[in-house]
């Protein structure tokens, strides 16, 4: 009973470039369809009945100006966190929504809802803040339509990382051995320091499918990187195959998606294939220690 | 040093009564080949601690006891001398296995448990005798029922006399995965117990009420986080008809079963379950409640997200007692910030967090236990359910402060 979605698709994480879109999935020569067309399996259609009923009280959204401490707000203030990831982020930036200020949404007519908001953001690893504003868009409709973010850093650019980008780039690029890492951190909470950047890396590749498969009714996070393996590759980047966990907070759900991605200090983090995996009881079959 | 030797068959515990290790200093190439060819006659089931490679190092033999006459004899006859290393293998092994276990009783005394670390529920468990034993006066362990794979579920109960005074409630654990509420709930007993009779505001609270902790709300998830699934959520009930199991503990409470914001497909994370108290943990908690009749508060800790919520969760509707329970949290919140800067957000579950009908505080709330509270612990998403062990006991001094201010407010508004 496997249930695959295999989404191929080239997703452009370029440093610096404003305005970048996200291009839609496209064909492959892989049989395996866009997601909205594949059959739902009988525990699927439970799993989204069930969701419905859940579902049936939200449907009165926040509207005008929000408050900053309730979820409306701090959802859509996490939306703009994995774009801007996916955007800036790099094994040495990585950037964290520290408050909502103040935020705003609306209805678009028919086709959706806008908000617009005001935040704090933070660069983890060196501790450093600043405000931000953000202009989001939640597209309404059947299928699963990414948000649109508009938000973009200044000070937090400022922080020199080229010499760090480029000695991780000339170290891996020239190492004998291909490097593989599992549980980063492990269930101690412990990661080695020169893991780290590859801790960080799988968060920047999980970045760009949390941004895709956001709504308002979703908040994630990286719950884990269960492996990280570099491949071979003759071009000028690194690559890896990674597998993450995602926690989806609205529902409590770890999501395990695998992904094939890239990176250089020129072109940051490329996604080139991203697949969601079954879910835990389709796998359970042997036990399985961190 | 015995465990610095390679030993298949030591790990497969095989009684090694009267096995001797024997050590060869080889001579010569001719010695190494002899010594090869001992390994594969079979017949004596020698077994190579250092291998033979070469003339400069030792060569150790672990030779099982029928075969130490056969085996010397034929060292013997080929010129090859040797000394015994190890008279008794299994005296040796019996000697640190005594040592091992030893340490492990002496770690789990209460001053040398290590509280910046994760333990498993075997390690709590021994420690919580401890810690009564340290404190028979003030402490008891309450046997509260089972769960469901059989598995005892205890609160510790802190009281200095009295006949079912006023009572608060703390739980920890109810979910598996969030390892630092566990481990809070351990330190806070601990920081409960030594501070009884030195902190003036804490031993008048004991003084005239009951504290009662559930510090491992779900052992049947909490071994499994540990065995199998690092990130399992659930109980571990068998679901009739389906291969998943588990109920969300915090979706099966008696308080708008079933409504918004609970799966009622039972692979769900959090799925409510078949009806309300289904889930023995639950139940076990609820008879506790109503039987004792006489609780004030009512706290249920939770990770991650750095929240502090109060009812309800089921409806978004304004709780009866919401200003007040609004500036309690508030400033208990503040309390906590005060210690390292950590910031939570305060408000019902349903504007702060999420809509989750069947969850505990509503449930307790509604049972007239009017202050009822949830905590979300450290961190925001950056590390979640893995939280560094270095951040526990700085997680658990700061959620404290923010008990402490709680339970002394109870104390001092008496309803």
């Amino acid at each position: 009973m496997m249930r695959l979605v295999v989404v191929l698709a080239v997703l452009m994480g370029v440093s610096g470039i404003p305005d970048v879109t996200i291009s839609p999935p496209t064909a492959s020569a892989d049989t395996s369809a866009h997601p909205n067309s594949i059959p739902e399996t009988a525990d699927e259609s439970e799993q989204i009945k069930a969701r419905t009923e859940e579902g049936a009280e939200e449907d009165v959204m926040a509207t005008g100006e929000l408050n900053p401490n309730h979820y409306p707000a701090r959802r859509a203030a996490q939306v703009v966190q994995h774009y801007l990831n996916t955007r800036y982020g790099s094994p040495f930036r990585l950037i964290g929504v520290q408050t909502v200020h103040s935020g705003n949404a609306e209805d678009v007519a028919d086709s959706g809802r806008k908000y617009q908001l005001e935040l704090s953001v933070n660069d983890i690893i060196t501790n450093t803040t600043q405000t931000c504003s953000a202009e989001l868009f939640f597209p309404k409709g059947k299928g699963q339509q990414p948000p649109e973010v508009k938000a973009s850093l200044e000070e937090l650019l400022k922080i020199d990382i080229k010499a760090q980008e480029e000695a991780l780039y000339q170290k891996y690029k020239t190492n004998q051995t291909l490097m593989s890492a599992q549980y980063l951190p492990d269930s101690h909470g412990h990661i080695e320091p020169d893991m780290k950047p590859f801790w960080h890396l799988g968060i920047l590749a999980s970045s760009f499918i949390m941004l895709n498969e956001s709504t308002e009714n979703t908040l994630y996070n990286v719950a884990q990187v269960a492996n990280i393996t570099q491949l071979t590759t003759e071009e000028d980047h690194l690559e890896f195959d990674c597998h993450t966990l995602l926690h989806e907070v609205v529902s409590q759900e770890i999501i395990h998606w695998k992904m094939l991605f890239t990176w250089s200090p020129a072109e940051g983090v490329k996604v080139v294939q991203m697949k969601r995996l079954p879910h835990r009881h389709e796998r359970e079959k042997s036990p399985k220690t961190n | 040093h015995i465990s610095a030797f390679k030993s298949f068959n030591y790990k497969l515990n095989i009684m090694m009564c009267r096995d001797q290790v024997i050590r060869v200093n080889v001579k010569s190439e001719e010695q190494i080949h002899l010594l090869q060819a001992l390994e594969t006659a079979q017949e004596w089931e020698v077994d190579f601690w250092l291998d033979p490679v070469s003339t400069e190092l030792p060569v150790d033999i672990r030779v099982p006891r029928f075969s130490l006459i056969p085996v010397k004899e034929h060292l013997t006859f080929h010129n090859i001398p040797f000394t015994v290393m190890i008279e008794n293998v299994q005296e040796l092994l019996d000697k640190e296995k005594a040592e091992m276990e030893a340490n492990q009783m002496k770690e789990r005394s209460t001053r040398s448990l290590n509280f910046g670390a994760y333990h498993d529920l075997n390690t709590i468990y021994s420690w919580m005798d401890t810690l009564v034993a340290d404190y028979p006066n003030l402490i008891t362990k309450q046997h509260i029922g089972v769960s469901y794979e059989n598995r005892p579920m205890y609160v510790l109960k802190f009281s200095t006399g009295g006949y079912n005074r006023p009572a608060i409630w703390v739980d920890t654990g109810i979910h598996a995965r969030e390892w630092v509420t566990q481990a809070t709930g351990v330190w806070t007993a601990n920081k409960i117990a030594t501070d009884y009779g030195t902190d003036a505001s804490l031993t008048s609270l004991l003084n005239t009420m009951d504290l009662y902790m559930l510090i491992v709300a779900n052992p049947d998830g909490y071994v499994f986080s540990h065995t199998n699934d690092r990130m399992w959520r659930k109980t571990r009930s068998v679901n009739p008809g389906y291969a998943c199991r588990g109920v969300d503990p915090n979706r099966n409470w008696d308080a708008g079963f079933g409504g918004p914001g609970a799966s009622s497909y039972p692979c769900s994370d959090s799925y409510h379950g078949p009806s309300a108290n289904s889930e023995i943990e639950v139940k076990n908690v609820v008879n506790l409640i109503q039987s004792h009749g006489n609780f004030k508060a009512f706290i249920s800790v939770h990770s991650y997200s750095q929240l502090l919520m109060y009812p309800y969760g089921y409806v978004c509707s304004s709780a009866n007692h919401q200003a007040e329970l609004h500036s309690v949290g508030r400033a208990a919140a503040q309390k906590l910030t005060s210690l390292y800067g950590t910031a939570y957000q305060v408000g019902s579950i349903c504007n702060i967090i999420y809509q989750a009908s069947g969850g505990s505080i509503d449930w307790s709330y509604n049972s007239g236990i009017k202050y009822s509270f949830a905590f979300e612990l450290r961190d925001t998403g950056r590390y979640g359910f893995i939280l560094p062990a270095d951040q526990i006991i700085p997680t658990a001094s700061e959620t404290w402060l923010a008990l402490k201010h709680i339970m002394e407010y109870v104390r001092d508004h008496p309803y």
